[in-house]
């Protein structure tokens, strides 16, 4: 192809389309790096627009090796996630420093595609879906343009071909989508920081930070019920188990203590559902208390958490069954028994002498069990998300001086007090409660349903769950946090339940990104086999899908190359046909074309040959010759034809 | 041993539409398509998509390459629209001398009312290397005429020989492409000598008596300023030295009276040079406007003036 220097109209388009493809990176650039890239963006416009020739490469490679320091010392590398596409979009600004021909027109266009899809790295909302396309269609518009060897393109026109490409691609898209054999990722090793900026639940437990955790309104994960949901009271998802304590921080048992399996006896009806959990960076599968059929691919722990194998980094769905009714460990390991008694030497010496006294005085466990309960019940004691904050004996602190604590305060102390007074007990930290959507029908729970419980062990009933935050602040169970402390509300504006239009509103944005989640970023191979197998009511392998996907594309492409080479040949068809029937009449009263006569001398010849009928003949005739040499072609013009010959006698 | 090794030019053996009749139509047993180099470029950055899809399971990933791929897939589609049922029919070739640059015109029509747009024509095999090609646009329904010019080299035809006709139009990732040979030719005349060389004096040995005893007979009628080949006896020797140039008397029977180039007597080394020559006195007399005749071994044209009458001489010669 002849080349041809690309002129300033490419230039605005390229410019554009790197603009929308940039717009999809800036929430997460570092702010240097976001500058420069709009600085190269506008230095390169500036300088198309006023002519002025591009900078020597004596300015730019001084540049290049900045802007590849700067990356070094902000990542301390070049090869994380965050580093490599920062590096990416600077040299792509800094090419277009450079970019004079077609070929790095069509590089930079490449590149462009390319970074469009490293941003689907940090966010696959609709919005951003929706930048996508637009940049997509700019940058192909830019393509047309470069690709033209004269130039000088009406910008609808360049605009237009490149929507029509676009558009029809989309069935292809939509076949493709569908039917691609999805291989279960990662090819190779993701980079280290991909899970950066993800909260969730943690395996510790310190005061404060589950109330930390409480103030975010971001969502945890999302739960379908196969039927009824259970109600609110019985809404426990476990989370991590903690097991030791070192005075102030809760963690979780030793890997290495392997306990034997807690026995589970499941009483009453089965819970069934599917959680599809967003990216927590953590292992820990939430699953509602108790879980009796596991997740595919999870690990069981002893004391009856759920890890996935891998981090979660992505967001994932899986399906599992509950009994909210249970026995858990009745007979416990002696091992998991004593750790379960287990407290540090020192500190806390009065809450030690409280639990102690309870225990000296003769009590059965669970009546030790409802006397801490009943003092946290029947003294000053608040629920508040804004506790003060604690000192070097966090138990005894709370307990007998600020009395003001968020669930894991009371989880922790209430542990304690149990272990101080000879009751084995755990802390169990999760979620608790839940936002039934109306709209999909599905819980929402967010990082702010984040809890915190007990359980204790007890003879001849195993390990009960006591809520020691329930006997504080009952609604909290009952009806979540927003009600529990309304003046401390960390939900989203919009989440919240003051304005009921807003709420609608916003469960309504909730149940299309849910679908979202699930028809499109959460399509993968299970979900694909899941939906293809109930579809055509068989067991399929990746090569029936491979199969299927070749032939319906080669059906798409079909069907579009039928449309679009058959479309105006229909059209010039009908008209040869009109004109034949004009032809047949005129034969019919002598007057034969010549195979050589064009339709104006012919319709000259005709109306010479019938003065009285040479009105209309030489209106067929030139409006013939319109449609058919000139393109004047539309509706109008061919039905007037139509009449004309129809009615010509 | 690099020759040794130079594959055979396959696309020798590519289908080329003939013009039987009057057009030729590149229909689609006529059009090849290829990717481009930068349609396989733009294959391996979906590949590479593709890859980073699957490894961080982008969904959107998946979407946008799926997306560009049916782009691709629907641009190779376009590009081969753009130049199918296109007919080229051959246009003006007008005759040029040997050495000068010949001008091939292709009249390309679309008939499916559809804009072609950036349709390129050029020689295949390329037959010089300073031949460009040329892109056009066709209007929906209209014609348009590339122009290929290729330097002349010898006289007689120059035939246009195969062309391809080729786009890779709308995004550049494919070429599109159709040979045609239309049967254009150009005629190339011979290079006229370079120097003016004078008339040859006798001009017609069976009209017993040469340009001389004809000129005797007319009427002086005037002067014009001297042009290399003048003979010497005609230049007015004493109004030249009144006035400043040298004059050439001209005599109404010498205007009319017709010089005579013979084959046979034209003096030269070879064929070639003679032609040359001949070409030479032609395009003089016809400066001069004056009657002449052409006598080659093989054909006599009889003294005339005028464009067709060079044009016949020359192309005679042309083909000699």
């Amino acid at each position: 192809m002849k080349t041809r220097i690309p002129g300033i109209n490419d230039v605005r388009w390229l410019l554009a389309g790197l603009c929308l493809v940039m717009i999809l990176h800036l929430h997460h650039f570092a702010a240097w790096v976001a500058l420069s890239v709009l600085a190269l963006l506008v230095w390169r416009y500036l300088l198309a627009h006023f002519r002025r020739p591009l900078p020597r490469i004596y300015i730019l490679m001084p540049l290049t090796v900045l802007a590849g320091i700067g990356i070094m010392l902000n990542y301390h590398g070049l090869f994380g996630r965050d580093a490599s596409v920062e590096l990416l979009a600077l040299m792509l600004g800094l090419k277009l420093m450079e970019a004079r021909t077609r070929r790095d027109f069509l590089l930079l266009i490449f590149g462009g595609y390319f970074l469009t899809i490293a941003a689907f790295l940090f966010s696959q909302s609709m919005a951003s879906s929706a930048v996508m396309l637009v940049a997509t269609f700019t940058l192909t518009a830019t393509m047309v343009g470069v690709s033209h060897p004269v130039g000088g393109l009406d910008w609808r026109f360049q605009a237009k071909t490149a929507a029509s490409l676009l558009l029809q691609g989309i069935p292809i898209m939509f076949a493709l989508f569908l039917l691609f054999p999805r291989v279960p990722g990662p090819l190779w090793s993701i980079p280290q920081d991909t899970g950066k900026g993800m909260s969730g639940l943690s395996d510790t437990m310190e005061p404060g930070e589950i109330s930390e955790l409480t103030l975010s309104g971001e969502i945890a994960f999302r739960v379908q019920f196969d039927g009824d949901p259970p109600p609110p009271s019985q809404r426990y998802w476990r989370g991590p188990v903690l097991w030791q304590f070192d005075g102030r921080k809760w963690t979780m048992a030793d890997a290495d203590a392997k306990w034997r399996e807690e026995s589970l006896q499941a009483r009453g009806d089965p819970v069934r559902y599917t959680i599809t959990m967003e990216p927590s960076n953590r292992n820990f599968m939430l699953l509602l208390d108790m879980p009796t059929q596991l997740p595919a691919d999870s690990i069981l722990r002893s004391d009856r958490q759920v890890l996935s194998k891998d981090p979660i980094l992505r967001r994932i769905r899986y399906q599992a069954t509950s009994h909210p009714d249970y026995t858990l460990g009745r007979d416990a390991a002696p091992d998991a028994l004593q750790a379960a008694l287990h407290l540090p030497d020192t500190g806390n010496s009065r809450s030690l002498a409280l639990a102690r006294s309870w225990a000296e005085s003769g009590r059965t466990p669970e009546a030790i069990v409802q006397t801490a309960l009943d003092m946290f019940r029947e003294n000053e004691f608040y629920y508040t998300l804004r506790p003060p904050r604690l000192g070097q004996q966090p138990i005894d602190e709370f307990l007998f001086d600020t009395r003001r604590g968020f669930c894991e305060h009371y989880a922790g102390a209430f542990v304690y007090l149990m272990r101080a007074a000879g009751i084995p007990a755990r802390v169990v930290t999760g979620y608790q409660g839940g936002e039934l959507n109306p709209v999909g029908n599905y819980l929402i729970v967010r990082q702010s349903d984040a809890h915190a419980w007990a359980e204790v062990w007890l003879q001849e009933r195993g390990w009960v769950r006591i809520d020691p935050t329930a006997a504080v602040a009952p609604s909290r169970i009952e009806y979540g946090i927003e009600i529990a402390i309304p003046n401390e509300n960390p939900l989203p504006l919009l989440a919240r339940n003051s304005n009921p239009r807003m709420k609608s509103l916003y469960l309504n944005l909730d149940a299309i990104d849910h679908a979202w989640n699930q028809w499109v970023l959460d399509y993968n191979q299970e979900r694909q086999m899941e939906l293809l197998s109930s579809l055509t009511g068989s067991r399929l392998s990746w090569q029936d899908l491979a199969v299927a996907m070749m032939v319906s594309v080669v059906l798409i492409v079909l069907l579009l190359a039928y449309f679009a080479l058959r479309g105006q040949r229909l059209g010039r068809d009908e008209l040869q046909r009109l004109y034949g029937l004009f032809l047949k009449k005129l034969r019919h009263k002598g007057i034969i074309r010549m195979p050589q006569e064009g339709p104006l001398a012919f319709g000259r010849r005709a109306a010479n040959a019938l003065p009285q009928h040479a009105e209309r003949i030489g209106r067929i005739s030139d409006l013939y010759a319109q449609m058919r040499y000139r393109d004047h072609k539309t509706a109008e013009s061919t039905e007037l034809l139509k009449w004309l010959i129809r009615t010509f006698k | 041993m690099a020759r040794a090794l130079k594959l055979p030019n396959w696309s020798r053996w590519l289908r080329t539409t003939r013009a039987a009749h009057a057009d030729a139509l590149l229909d689609r047993r006529h059009i090849y398509i290829l990717p481009t180099r930068a349609g396989w470029f733009f294959g391996f950055v979906l590949l590479l998509m593709l890859a980073g899809s699957i490894n961080y399971t982008l969904s959107l990933g998946f979407v946008l390459v799926f997306l560009l791929t049916g782009m691709a897939i629907v641009c190779m589609l376009h590009t081969w629209r753009n130049l199918a049922h296109l007919q080229a029919r051959a246009g003006r070739a007008d005759p040029v001398y040997a050495g000068e640059t010949a001008r091939f015109d292709i009249v390309l029509t679309d008939a499916d009312g559809r804009t072609r747009h950036a349709v390129c024509a050029r020689f295949d095999p390329a037959q010089d290397d300073t031949a460009n090609p040329t892109c056009i646009d066709i209007p929906a329904g209209g014609s348009a005429t590339a122009t290929l010019s290729i330097r002349s080299r010898r006289r007689g035809w120059l035939q246009a020989g195969r062309i391809r006709l080729y786009t890779e139009f709308p995004l550049g990732l494919f070429h599109v492409w159709g040979y045609v040979e239309l049967n254009n030719r150009c005629l190339v005349y011979p290079r006229p000598a370079d120097s003016h060389i004078p008339f040859p004096s006798a001009t017609d040995r069976r009209n017993q008596g040469g340009a001389d005893t004809v000129a005797g007979d007319d009427d002086f009628f005037g002067h014009r300023s001297y042009q290399p080949g003048d003979s010497p006896r005609r230049i007015d020797w004493k109004a030249s030295a009144r006035k400043q140039g040298i004059l050439t008397k001209q005599f109404q029977g010498a205007a009319q009276s017709a010089l005579w180039f013979d084959w046979a007597a034209t003096p030269g080394n070879d064929d070639e040079q003679r032609i040359s020559r001949l070409t030479r006195w032609i395009l003089d007399a016809a400066a001069l406007d004056r009657n002449y005749g052409l006598r080659l071994p093989n054909h006599e044209f009889a003294p005339d003036s005028g464009p067709s009458h060079m044009q016949q001489c020359l192309q005679a010669l042309a083909l000699l």
